[in-house]
């Protein structure tokens, strides 16, 4: 009977995306709109002690400026929104976020307060009028340096930065190792990053006082939950809030967080004013208002028997949480289970710490720790590979599970709190078919020895992994017949682009015999459909699919009884079809979907009791527990090695989804989530420095791969359904983001075979391959560095030899008239003692509003010889800071200045200035220097012309 | 991301957007706009006033000079300059470099004045100018003066041009027999800025000997900067080991900056693989040409 499920069915929402139709949440636009301007923490780590927002409440055009203290009650920390699974001993401690920063700021990005004005534009001006008065404190950055007994707090009710610790196990990995025939231990890093979704989040609420009902229009992959929490959080019975998450952008998992600070402001911000108000987030506060994901740092360890079997895994690893953790542990146990893949690893241990550091929030992005844990396995295979000679696709081969060996229970624990239980798969095929559409054996055999000879380095990888999907717990559907025929479905779930107008309707057209443009879907709006979860997880045709298929089922269910009825014949003989249910025997004595609709729901005369009216049903469906996709993906890399650079030539995927619902959508999700992969792999990485500043926010800096980095992706399937849904499916949507890391460390590494080279850790920079190919030596394999320890953003170090003696030099140094005549853009300088005050204007090229206040104070002064300057400057685009040291020895003919200065970088200069930063200081601290020459010059010592700056 | 209060002049003609500029101190020109309006939209840039080039016809096309080079109007967009057959015959340096400048959508919309004039160290065309020996033509209501291009990129974003002046045209001058150049780069991705890039310009005499050799380099330096070891070549014939020193030596001179992209010892291994590329490609075209 199945007639469309299975199809590749174009897309019904499709004509509305691509001709600029479809409803975001940045085209409502509303009477008396107002428009909302977050200001930000420019500080990683501070202590807030005052927000002054007088001067900005007087810009015309603002309505309405808060900080925390002006939320009065509805100021609150946030929920939990996963509390950790059933782990024993398990160690999680919460700290959840706050709507608007009170007392401390935790990540630069943290918003703290907020101005409602007539436009954007005004918004906007009136942030550079608030004065916020802040204490920075030393930040914590790195995963390690967080947990040292002496690092900074973050939460100072926590008695040290551990977010949790859990530790899971089966069997005894020391009685494993202990009859190894071969134990291989790295440490490995995998980094992470944006979900960069092509629309940023966004939120329009608008209170209707008439009718106490407050209306949003959200971003969100979650608005039935969204709804229930802001009901109580504003006081209103859950009917009269409305939330709307129209066409979604991209969701890719940030927007299943919850309860953003912008989510809870604004709507309370327009039932105080009493208009509507809408926020969209810009990119720039994209890349540290919405949530991410990144690093971890494992020590891993695999036991293997002499023939390749997997004996057992040890992995030790730490977890970036960020500043609070509202969103659980998803990611690290998604690390932790998926790290065993398709393989059958009877003793296994898995202890994660997660590690607050002063970043924004880590929650899941389209693979949710999968790729970490990945990487991990896939590494420790091709070592075993490599070191005890087996082909790589042979050892993974031998240790795959069985066809025969399903449900495979991996005695641990999952992150839907269920045991981690394989329901189906058959792993070899899709090996086979991965190894044969790449040619693995000709390229090995013929391919890369030509090229070599050639003197080219080709490079094929191979890697395989299993995707828990699917998870519950539950989702809804109502189908309705209209009496004009027409079928209306509408589900919790929201929709970010994954196709859920095509796909249902498939599942319900397939049950109802009609056309799957006659179904019209309605998702993610609470007044269509009030039950839900949300969109996460892969799960999406999974679950509300099943419910989908449950509802229409029903609905069928009830047409056919009813035909069944009026005909007078048993249910069993009657059909459905072509918009009819009919008499099987006889077609022509039947009735049309919409005149049974209007026999099901008569306006007068009697019926028997309990019949519920209308062609309708709502059901839903709850899975016992996730159900595991799986895949195997090849690439075939070229490696140039005098430049790093890294070309893929061929990129193949094959995928088991059990039963395609579409396949044309199958493959777009692949082919997006292979895209998402290589960006993790090669091109994207949040780069903080020490001081918690990201220096790349924006996409001049971040780098999404574009169509023109992208392969063409060859895809292979193959089909084992599930046992635990109706529809036999599993989850696509992460897939194909999950192992590409993985497998461009094993190709770039085999294209570089014999180097010594040795990948343990993505994404992998081509200058940071370059570092790799130039420090390694044919024996042994390259220490790898933590790939983010990147120090101070402003680094100055050099050495500088004047004419004259230490004691002229050190007056000079010292003299304010001369600072300010050195000093460039120095348009006022005065000294107080120790204290200098000043106004500094750095314009350079572009850069017009460079004006900085700049306070000195010297210290450590040994007259002639040493002094030290702690530096604060401040202006519209941010802030520097630091100390600078300098010291003055006798070179024989004249002086010797040694300088050093670490400096922080904050605002916006450091958020998307970072490619200049280098040699504006080089520039400015050459042109200081030399006119301190000319100067002393001047002063009647003889100079030597040896000056120059290193 | 919107940018401060700023007031919008268009100029009709190059007169009008001089008189503009002189009536305005504080007003920036604006050309194609795709590194001052990002920048204005960081506020980055708060510039009191913008005069807009756009309207002023005058600036821009691309047409033969009599001393056989060609004259590129500032105002002329990337794109033109891309799909011109007097560049592709006259220019052929300027034409393999367009591509990589940044994306289409990019290039129909960014000119080749505003990229001379914003002068970012990584960017393209100024590399090429210097490999070419360029020469562009500055106004102001003053008058007009020309200026040699390896003399106008004085530092990080900064040129010769004096307030109040404005970049009017590009004149490259005629290109001699045997001649035959090379533009190559390393970006992180397809049109972003270059790590680091080296266009080669290399002019053969009757021997096959080396008679001219030019070598920019972009992105290694606070300004796209002409290799001076480029001149050894001269007179030489075009061997691989006197190019192999030549971009060893081109490679020693540089202090490149470092960025969260490519260290310093990163951009200088570019830099000389590149100029090591480019040059022999060159000298390739240039035998066969």
């Amino acid at each position: 009977m199945t007639r469309l499920v299975g199809q590749p069915v174009k897309r019904n929402e499709d004509a509305r995306l691509l001709t600029g139709r479809a409803q975001f949440v940045d085209d409502v636009h509303l009477p008396g709109m107002l428009h909302a301007a977050f200001l930000r923490s420019e500080h990683a780590h501070a202590r807030l002690r005052a927000v002054d927002l007088s001067r900005a409440r007087q810009r015309p055009g603002v309505i309405a400026a808060f900080a925390a203290d002006d939320l009065g009650d509805y100021w609150a920390p946030g929920p939990l929104l996963v509390p950790p699974p059933p782990i024993p001993d398990l160690v999680f401690r919460h700290a959840p976020q706050v709507p608007l920063a009170r007392g401390k700021l935790r990540y630069v990005g943290e918003p703290i307060a907020v101005v409602i004005a007539e436009s954007r534009y005004v918004a906007e001006d009136a942030l550079a009028d608030i004065i916020v008065d802040a204490e920075p404190l030393p930040a914590v950055v790195q995963l390690e340096a967080a947990l040292a007994p002496d690092a900074p707090r973050i939460h100072e009710q926590l008695d040290s930065n551990v977010a949790a610790h859990a530790l899971q196990t089966t069997g005894s990995y020391a009685k494993a190792r202990a009859k190894a025939h071969r134990v291989i231990k790295r440490r490995f890093h995998y980094d992470r990053g944006a979900s960069a979704a092509i629309e940023n989040r966004g939120v329009v609420a608008a209170w209707d006082a008439s009718a106490e009902e407050m209306t949003i229009w959200d971003t969100t992959q979650a608005p039935i939950p969204i709804r229930n929490g802001l009901a109580a959080m504003l006081g209103l019975p859950e009917s009269q809030v409305r939330v709307i998450a129209p066409f979604v952008g991209g969701g890719f998992g940030p927007k299943i967080m919850m309860f953003y600070p912008e989510e809870v402001v604004i709507p309370w911000a327009a039932r105080a004013i009493g208009r509507p108000v809408k926020w969209i987030e810009d990119r720039r506060e994209n890349f540290t208002a919405t949530t991410q994901e990144r690093s971890q740092i494992h020590d891993a360890e695999i036991a293997l028997a002499k023939d390749g079997r997997i004996l057992g895994v040890h992995d030790v690893f730490l977890h970036d949480t960020g500043a609070y953790d509202p969103y659980g542990l998803t990611v690290p146990i998604n690390s932790q289970c998926t790290l065993l893949g398709p393989y059958k690893v009877p003793n296994y241990s898995s202890e994660f710490t997660a590690v607050f550091t002063n970043t924004p929030i880590v929650t899941p992005v389209r693979g949710a720790g999968r790729q970490h844990g990945v990487f991990v396995m896939e590494r420790l295979l091709d070592l075993a590979a490599r070191e005890l000679g087996i082909d790589r696709l042979e050892i993974r081969r031998r240790n795959f599970i069985r066809p025969g060996e399903f449900p495979y229970d991996h005695k641990i624990i999952f992150q839907d709190f269920k045991p981690l239980v394989y329901d189906s798969g058959n792993y070899e095929p899709a090996l086979a078919k991965a190894s044969a559409l790449i040619g693995y054996d000709r390229f090995v055999r013929e391919e890369q020895p030509r090229a070599r000879s050639e003197g080219r380095q080709l490079g094929i990888g191979v890697v395989a992994y299993v995707e828990g999907t699917g998870i519950g717990p539950y989702e809804g559907a109502r189908v309705t017949v209209e009496p004009s025929g027409r079928v209306r479905l509408a589900t919790g779930v929201g929709t970010q682009g994954q196709g859920h107008f095509t796909s249902f309707a498939q599942i319900v057209a397939d049950q109802l015999g009609v056309g799957p443009d006659e179904v019209h879907v309605v998702t993610g709006d609470t007044r269509t459909f009030s039950w839900g979860t949300g969109t996460f997880a892969s799960r999406g045709a999974v679950v509300a699919g099943s419910a989908c298929h449950a509802a229409a089922a029903a609905v069928r269910e009830k047409a056919i009884a009813k035909t069944a009825e009026l005909l007078g014949v048993k249910p069993k003989h009657v059909s459905i079809g072509g918009g009819r249910v009919y008499l099987e025997r006889d077609p022509s004595k039947g009735f049309t979907l919409g005149e049974l609709a209007q026999k099901a729901n008569p306006l007068r005369g009697g019926v028997t009791p309990g019949t519920e009216p209308g062609l309708e049903a709502t059901k839903y469906f709850g899975p016992e527990r996730g159900s595991t996709a799986n895949g195997v993906h090849a690439m075939i890399v070229e490696v140039d090695r005098e430049t790093a650079q890294v070309e893929i030539k061929r990129y193949v995927v094959v995928h088991d989804c059990g039963t395609q619902l579409n396949p044309m959508i199958v493959e777009g999700q692949i082919h997006g989530g292979v895209a998402f992969g290589i960006g993790n792999a090669f091109y994207e990485q949040l780069v903080f420095d020490d001081g918690g500043q990201l220096l790349n926010a924006s996409f001049m800096d971040y780098l999404l791969p574009t169509a023109l980095d992208v392969p063409a992706i060859e895809l292979g399937h193959v089909e084992t359904p599930s046992p635990l849904n109706p529809l036999g499916t599993k989850g696509v949507g992460e897939a194909g983001a999950i192992p590409t890391g993985a497998l461009f460390a094993q190709a770039v590494e085999n294209a570089l075979a014999g180097t010594g080279v040795e990948i343990t850790e993505i994404p992998l920079s081509p200058s940071r391959l370059f570092t790799l190919i130039a420090d390694s030596r044919r024996v042994g394999p390259v220490p790898a560095a933590a790939p983010s320890a990147r120090g101070r953003a402003l680094c100055l170090e050099g050495t500088y030899d004047f004419g004259g003696s230490p004691g002229d030099v050190y007056a000079l140094l010292l003299d304010p008239r001369v600072l300010a005549s050195v000093m460039p853009g120095t348009k006022r300088l005065d000294r107080n003692g120790d204290r200098y005050d000043g106004v500094l204007d750095v314009g350079i090229g572009p850069v017009s509003a460079a004006e900085f206040a700049l306070e000195v104070v010297v210290a450590d002064q040994i007259v002639g010889e040493q002094y030290a300057m702690r530096i604060e400057a401040r202006g519209k685009l941010g802030f520097v800071s630091g100390t600078a040291r300098v010291r003055l020895a006798s070179n024989g003919a004249g002086t010797r200045m040694s300088y050093s200065a670490e400096l922080q970088v904050g605002g916006t200069i450091a958020a998307v200035g970072q490619r200049m930063l280098d040699s504006v200081s080089k520039a400015m601290s050459a042109q200081a220097l030399k006119a301190l020459e000319r100067s002393l010059r001047a002063r009647g010592a003889a100079s030597t012309p040896t000056g120059a700056a290193s | 991301m919107k940018p401060a209060t700023f007031i919008y002049h268009r100029a009709s003609s190059l007169d009008d957007a001089l008189a503009l500029l002189a009536e305005h101190p504080d007003a920036k020109p604006l050309a194609g706009g795709p590194s001052l309006i990002p920048a204005m939209n960081f506020r980055l840039s708060q510039p009191a006033a913008l005069v807009d080039l756009n309207a002023a016809g005058d600036l821009s096309g691309i047409s033969q000079s009599p001393g056989g080079g060609i004259r590129i109007g500032a105002m002329t967009r990337h794109a033109a300059v891309e799909r011109s057959d007097l560049v592709r015959d006259f220019a052929p340096l300027l034409r393999e470099a367009m591509p990589h400048v940044a994306h289409p959508q990019i290039r129909n919309r960014g000119t080749i004045g505003g990229s001379i004039a914003h002068a970012d160290p990584s960017a393209e065309v100024p590399g090429v100018m210097l490999a070419l020996d360029a020469t562009f033509v500055a106004r102001s209501r003053g008058g007009e003066r020309r200026i040699a291009a390896r003399d106008f990129f004085t530092g990080l974003f900064a040129t010769a041009l004096e307030p109040g002046e404005l970049l009017v045209a590009v004149e490259l001058p005629a290109r001699a027999p045997r001649s035959g150049s090379a533009f190559l780069e390393v970006a992180r991705r397809h049109g972003d800025f270059a790590l680091a890039g080296a266009a080669a310009d290399v002019t053969l005499d009757a021997r096959g000997h080396i008679a001219r050799a030019r070598l920019a380099l972009i992105s290694v330096a606070d300004r796209p900067i002409l290799a001076a070891a480029a001149d050894a070549l001269v007179g030489r014939e075009p061997a691989e080991d006197a190019i192999r020193s030549v971009a060893e030596a081109a490679r020693d001179a540089l202090d490149p900056p470092a960025d969260i992209h490519a260290d310093a010892r990163y951009r200088r291994q570019l830099a000389e693989v590149l100029a090591r590329r480019a040059l022999t490609q060159a000298v390739r075209r240039a035998s066969a040409g």
